[in-house]
């Protein structure tokens, strides 16, 4: 677009034709206050805030309707627009009830902003203000009638950003209102996004109200620990009598790929954390019994008997189960504890997409993946199997607006009439467990059956028409079927892939090398010469995979087994006496199935309780930051060297810390008092900074970017706080393996794997569906 | 639910004149509010769904328009006019004799669901101050005593 020249206040703005004049004065820092305006929404010009004089106009005119033109001549102050704006503040707060101490969005109210920046300090108004109590629509929302301003971006966010639709406004001028779908109640995807986008505290939150005042918490960005999508969140936290409790979760600077998208798990189930039922001590197995003891004699026990188990039968009757929610460092020490500590290559997790068979696909081939952020800027998308409104709600919001946006075109093949259809270019229903031969066909194949053949000669010769193509898969696609879809990638100009897993490190685990048969970066075992040379000697043989531990137990093969953040017992339906004849340990928040039969538990930290960084399904690399706090837990990191330490192991060779052995902290008083803190941010991003203790992730993260070359990014840009995408070109081979050992979660949109369970929003929104869904039934 | 063939021709015509489904939403509801009498539930969800709209959608339109009701009203719907010619001449009165004659308020049914009773903006008919609509009916000039014969027609017709 050609550049447009106009002058605002005196100041010379460029910027491309088309562009709305309250964004043109945001670029030289003049600031229009708006309320109704909201960046990639529809424009209202309903709150008349943003008011401007335009020469040559004859009235004031809304910068955020009108769009820049060559040579013109704005001013934003002046003595008719502090008027103009002092009176929509007087006329907003006209019926306002003024309850600001008791308001949840005291503090950070734009009104209050705007009355303390444009407003009067008195009102001509005189009148009694019209009360309305206040409703709650939902579990998690409620709606205080006086609050409102009537700006509409919750209507707006809804039923555009969302394609949900579910508020809407009813009846006209000082009578109008919000109404939700269902009359007195919302049937929606409870995503919040209404609640966070609120100019004032007319929406609230069931998690958050009325716990605590905006300016008493901290806030940490961190990525989100339920689905593979990997949002970035920001955690208010407070002190608490365990530690530190999170009480809200949003991510109002935008910062992520998710800008402000945040879905209900990330929004408001980071509420498993704060249970009261979490584990806090260690608990040994004692004549039959689970007895809580210290941390020092479960770790002592636990590395005793792991000791003997590894001197009497070796490490192959030793098994480790590795999680998909622990950090990318957890997971890269855990499979090198079961490989140099334990001498076994017995490690695997459950697998919920077969990265394996990816990396083995795309092994050499450079950009063939697409991040997060591109699947809202790609021309067009393909998404074959899936749902991702229900399991990656990010991508599907994502998609939604970047077909809303851009207008990209959206190609969707799946077995279920999918929301993502709405906004399909193109929709093919195709029957269950027939989207490995749409891999095939779209390869070069034919189709075996003649049925919809037409349409999918049409499809492919559409999409090989499209440049920038990114598709995404399911985990209905594996092994050689992958295989199949880069091959068709490769004839199309640009295209790029996005292999969807269903946790929030499922990816990391897999890029980790928590593999019977292969390394960290998809190196397979006889490659691993590197490996060797930095620690020593490595079983050669692949281990067991997890159904192969399962089956090692039950034949009284399996000795030991160390399970990690995962509940086999629950998610593989086992018996629960499997594993009666291994030396079982459990690291766990919960006392879960898998932790309840086992000889030791050990309480570990969730994934908002500690640092380090996860990897989301894409391959964006994001820090996790401790939020949380719970006395008595330790992060699975901790726990692992600690378990080796008392294994015997020395522990710096498990972690490679203590690069000095001590620090220069620079002057603590004076002039030049912090200045270890200035170097500290330099030599943290050339990732120079000591690490001085050996429970440091940071120590193993230099090691993984040392040994996995896709991890190779901008340290200081990942320490910003942003994501940084992988490069799984540069790793090893990959494996194709059975593609059985491929097992989905399945978690919709209100359900996270075992985790949800403990997460009392998620609950009730799921009890509150099934009570309101029930009379449907029962009139069916 | 089911309409009347004449709305049925009716609706399919419409559909015909505008550019988009949605267009048709309002003359829509204002003929099957003729037909039934207000805005029913099964109205709103009927034509909700043939113009592929939300129910919120539809209820957000009629919520809109004092014109559009979703309660039942009497037979013969009586709206007084009452905006600036019409008080000038009267209405103010005329409207204040309604409530009394018939006891009830503004918006409110007689019991036998005959009558109801609305003070309504502009009707048009300024020129013929006072004025009053019952149905699609005008009746101008009026005086109390025009009015209660007007309505006694009505009653008989009742």
């Amino acid at each position: 677009m050609p550049d447009v020249n106009i002058t605002v206040d005196g100041k010379k703005v460029t910027a491309p034709a088309g562009t709305l004049l309250i964004e043109a004065c945001k670029t030289v820092g003049i600031e229009v206050p708006a309320f109704c305006y909201y960046p990639g929404l529809s424009l209202q010009g309903a709150c008349r805030m943003c008011l401007v004089k335009v020469e040559k106009m004859p009235k004031l005119q809304t910068a955020c309707t009108t769009v820049i033109s060559e040579g013109m001549a704005v001013t934003t102050d002046h003595e008719e627009i502090h008027q103009a704006r002092k009176s929509m503040v007087e006329l907003l707060l006209g019926n306002h009830p003024l309850d600001c101490p008791v308001c949840d969005a005291g503090g950070e109210c734009e009104l209050q902003d705007m009355t303390f920046s444009y407003g009067a300090s008195e009102s001509k108004y005189t009148e009694a203000k019209n009360h309305k109590e206040e409703q709650q629509w939902s579990p998690v929302v409620f709606f205080d009638r006086p609050r409102c301003i009537l700006c509409y971006r919750c209507v707006r966010v809804c039923d555009e950003a969302m394609d949900v639709a579910a508020l809407g406004i009813q009846n006209r001028g000082s009578g109008s209102v919000i109404a939700p779908n269902m009359g007195d109640h919302l049937d929606c995807e409870e995503c919040g996004m209404c609640i966070d986008i609120c100019p004032v505290g007319a929406l609230t939150s069931g998690a958050y109200r009325y716990k605590t005042r905006p300016w008493e918490m901290n806030h940490v960005a961190t990525a989100c620990t339920h689905c593979g999508d990997g949002c970035k969140t920001t955690l208010g936290v407070r002190r608490s009598e365990t530690g530190m409790e999170i009480v809200r979760g949003d991510n109002r600077d935008k910062s992520g790929p998710n800008g402000d998208f945040l879905c209900v798990k990330g929004r408001y189930a980071f509420d498993f954390a704060n249970r009261t039922d979490r584990l806090t001590q260690p608990l040994v197995r004692r004549n039959g019994k689970l007895v809580p003891v210290t941390w020092d004699e479960a770790l002592t026990y636990v590395g005793q008997k792991l000791a003997e188990i590894r001197s009497q039968s070796g490490g192959a009757s030793m098994g480790v189960i590795g999680s998909n929610r622990t950090t990318n460092e957890e997971n890269y020490l855990l499979q090198k504890f079961a490989r140099v500590v334990l001498q076994t290559n017995n490690i695997d997790h459950q697998r919920t997409a077969d990265f394996a068979a990816f990396a083995a696909a795309l092994a050499g081939r450079p950009d063939a993946t697409a991040s997060a952020r591109e699947v809202f800027d790609a021309p067009a998308i393909l998404l074959i199997g899936n749902d991702p409104t229900e399991q990656h709600p990010l991508l599907a919001y994502q998609i939604r607006n970047n077909v809303r946006l851009h207008k990209a075109r959206l190609y969707v093949v799946n077995s279920e009439s999918v929301k993502l259809r709405r906004q399909a270019t193109l929709f093919s229903q195709i029957p269950s467990g027939s989207e490995a031969a749409f891999a095939a066909f779209l390869a070069g194949g034919d189709v075996a059956n003649g049925a919809n053949r037409d349409e999918w000669n049409a499809l492919r010769d559409q999409l090989r028409k499209e440049t920038g193509l990114v598709i995404a898969f399911g985990s209905e696609l594996r092994g050689a079927s992958i295989a199949s879809l880069n091959k068709f990638a490769l004839s199309v100009q640009g295209a790029k892939l996005i292999c969807l897993a269903d946790y929030a490190n499922s990816r990391g685990a897999a890029d980790m090398g928590v593999y019977p048969d292969l390394l960290p970066g998809y190196v397979p075992l006889i490659q691993g010469s590197k490996f060797k040379a930095e620690w020593g000697t490595l079983p050669d043989a692949a281990g067991l995979t997890l159904p192969g531990m399962v089956d090692a137990a039950k034949s009284c093969k399996l000795k030991a087994l160390l399970v990690v953040g995962a509940n086999p017992v629950f998610r593989m339906k086992l018996d629960p006496a499997t594993f009666a004849n291994s030396f079982l340990v459990v690291q766990d928040l919960f006392l879960s199935e898998t932790a309840a039969v086992a000889d030791v538990v050990l309480p570990a930290a969730s994934a908002y309780e500690k640092s380090g960084t996860f990897t989301n399904t894409y391959g964006d690399v994001q820090l996790v930051k401790q939020a949380g706090e719970i006395t008595g837990t330790k992060s699975d990191f901790e726990i692992i060297v600690r378990i080796a330490e008392r294994m015997g192991y020395d522990v710096a060779k498990l972690v490679p810390f203590g690069s000095g052995s001590r620090a220069d902290m620079g002057q603590s008083r004076g002039a030049q008092s912090g200045e270890a803190d200035r170097h500290a941010v330099w030599l943290e991003a050339q990732g120079l900074e000591l690490k001085m203790n050996p429970f440091d992730p940071t120590a193993v993260f230099d090691e993984i970017q040392r040994l996995v070359p896709g991890y190779q990014v901008s340290r200081l840009n990942l320490m910003a706080g942003n994501d940084q995408h992988t490069r799984l070109d540069q790793n090893g081979g990959g494996a194709v393996g059975d593609p059985a050992l491929i097992q989905p979660a399945n978690d919709g949109l209100f359900s996270s794997g075992s985790t949800g369970r403990y997460s009392k929003t998620l609950n009730t929104v799921m009890e509150n569906r099934n009570r309101v869904e029930m009379p449907k039934v029962a009139a069916d | 639910m089911t309409f009347s063939p004449e709305f049925e021709q009716r609706f399919t015509e419409m559909l015909t004149h505008y550019p988009s489904k949605r267009s048709v939403l309002v003359p829509t509801l204002l003929y099957a509010q003729d037909e039934v009498g207000y805005l029913s539930d099964e109205a709103i969800t009927e034509i909700a769904q043939r113009l592929q709209l939300t129910e919120l959608d539809v209820r957000n339109v009629i919520s809109y328009y004092s014109m559009l009701t979703t309660k039942p009203r009497g037979k013969y719907n009586v709206q007084v006019c009452t905006n600036i010619a019409c008080i000038l001449r009267g209405a103010d009165d005329l409207w204040e004799h309604c409530q009394k004659k018939f006891g009830l308020r503004h918006k409110q049914t007689t019991p036998d669901g005959q009558f109801s009773i609305e003070e309504v903006e502009c009707i048009g008919a300024c020129s013929w101050a006072p004025a009053m609509q019952v149905n699609y009916d005008f009746h101008e000039n009026l005086t109390k005593d025009k009015f209660d014969t007007i309505l006694d027609g009505y009653k008989k017709k009742a």
